[in-house]
């Protein structure tokens, strides 16, 4: 217990540190576009293979399980809809950014951490904290609903093209996409993105920042940020959920 | 002048710094040496604010360290240049970013005045034309060079050195160890060198501290170091071969 306790007090001074005014705006944005680069744009790729895939599994999955005449057809596009919405997009696309960002964001500040650097500018008189860390976080928040906005149109993509393997039609399939459709989803789903855009970087900069020793330690603080901020965004997931939908 | 007055500093129960006072000499490349362990590695990061104490007095020019508000520790660190072991340059920079980082941070310098000074600085440390190489391109001499090019771009005051010649070979090392010495004779600047290499004391050693077991058990210049007859300062210095046979010389 005081172990746990003491992780979220060391958390909590990081992150006052790191939100105070950066010190040059232009270095700022120069950090920010390197980040938007580094966790934003060169996750699309990963993401959208994914999508796809999830999206034409689920289809298929569901089209399986409603083979019964009594369920109309296009209750394969609205459930293939509402899946990726609700759960498997926010979700398992987060819980695969963490793993990807997140573990990228722990090793990166760790080396920086083992290799002096982080002292280097410290003694520069830099704040450390709100140069390394505050780029990272905003950049995921501003880009990670992107990048999931992505993930549903291209899931849905691929739940088309899944039905086309089962004979549901295209258009019952996008009737299906269309019908009842509650706008408060998407802002449901993009507020549960943009929590766990703020947990993977934030939790993975926490480890990386307070890494100790050399390359062994900077692997173990990689693993350990994609363990807690996956179990995190897990907790955070069942708390929005609970909040905004029960 | 940077001054240190009754410097105390654990970890947990074990003592590292039992109550140190000294002076480190302004235009003088001062030496801290000792084994490993002995505390000489705290003792400078202590300097640069990196550990905190537990008590006593760190003195830039009568400026209390430890007093000092955020602010203004900030200000006085923009005032130091540090050299560390590894160089720590920054891998995402080139070899003209990282030089030129402090004064993109802390001046208002136009970019055509910063690059002049960043080719000033790589100019004094032998490494023109080298300023669009990538960190992972440098070799270890070169690391050392371009970090000591980036401690001075802000005309420090002061210039803390931790084992700048580690892993270097003792061409190279010397070359590194002179350089020290003439930045700090020419900017009369107060240079702190943390080193156990004998090779080191002997070429730039003008004012030494030897630390043994957390106390500056001798102190003085690298003649009266070869003459001392402090016993675990000797089997220290001559604890080689090579040191053996120049102490009979």
């Amino acid at each position: 217990m005081k172990y746990i306790l003491l992780h979220i007090g060391q958390y909590f001074i990081m992150i006052r540190k790191v939100f105070s005014l950066p010190e040059k705006n232009k270095i700022f944005f120069k950090q920010f576009n390197l980040e938007l680069e580094k966790t934003g744009l060169n996750s699309i790729g990963i993401v959208t293979i994914i999508s796809f895939f999830i999206g034409a599994v689920v289809s298929i999955q569901t089209a399986f399980n409603f083979e019964s005449p009594i369920y109309p057809k296009y209750l394969i596009g609205y459930a293939t809809r509402e899946s990726l919405i609700l759960e498997f997009c926010p979700t398992m696309i987060a819980l695969i950014l963490a793993g990807k960002v997140g573990s990228n964001i722990a090793s990166e500040i760790g080396s920086m951490r083992v290799t002096e650097q982080i002292d280097a500018l410290e003694i520069m008189g830099v704040n450390s904290a709100s140069f390394l860390i505050l780029p990272k976080i905003i950049a995921t928040v501003l880009f990670f609903p992107i990048l999931i906005i992505l993930s549903i149109s291209i899931g849905l993509l691929g739940g088309w093209l899944g039905c086309q393997t089962t004979g549901i039609t295209t258009a019952d399939f996008l009737y299906g996409i269309k019908y009842e459709f509650n706008s408060f989803y998407v802002t449901y789903c993009l507020v549960k993105i943009t929590v766990f855009a703020f947990i993977i970087s934030s939790v993975s900069s926490y480890f990386g920042y307070y890494t100790k020793g050399g390359a062994l330690d900077v692997g173990r603080s990689s693993t350990k940020a994609v363990v807690y901020s996956s179990i995190i965004v897990l907790i955070f997931n069942f708390l929005l959920t609970d909040l905004l939908l029960a | 002048m940077i001054e240190i007055e009754n410097i105390k500093k654990s970890f947990g129960n074990n003592e590292v710094l039992k109550n140190i006072s000294y002076n480190f000499q302004r235009g003088k490349t001062n030496l801290i040496i000792g084994e490993s362990g002995s505390g000489k590695t705290t003792l400078l990061r202590i300097l640069i604010g990196l550990h905190k104490i537990d008590s006593g007095k760190i003195l830039y020019d009568g400026r209390d360290f430890t007093k000092l508000q955020i602010k203004d520790k900030r200000k006085l660190r923009q005032e130091i240049g540090v050299l560390f072991q590894r160089g720590a340059l920054y891998d995402f920079m080139n070899v003209e970013e990282n030089i030129m980082f402090p004064l993109t941070m802390f001046t208002n310098k136009s970019a055509e005045e910063k690059l002049f000074r960043v080719n000033d600085c790589l100019k004094r440390v032998n490494l023109e034309n080298c300023n669009k190489l990538l960190i992972s391109e440098l070799s270890g001499g070169m690391i050392k060079r371009v970090s000591i090019a980036r401690a001075i771009v802000m005309n420090p005051k002061y210039l803390l050195c931790d084992e700048p010649n580690s892993g270097l070979d003792p061409k190279t090392a010397i070359i590194i160890d002179n350089l020290i010495k003439e930045i700090t004779i020419e900017s009369n600047i107060t240079t702190i060198v943390n080193t156990h290499d004998m090779n080191s004391v002997m070429e730039i050693g003008q004012n030494i501290a030897y630390i043994n077991n957390g106390l500056i058990s001798w102190s003085g210049n690298k003649e009266e170091l070869l003459e001392s007859d402090n016993e675990q300062l000797n089997n220290f210095v001559f604890a080689s071969e090579l040191f053996k046979r120049l102490k009979k010389i």
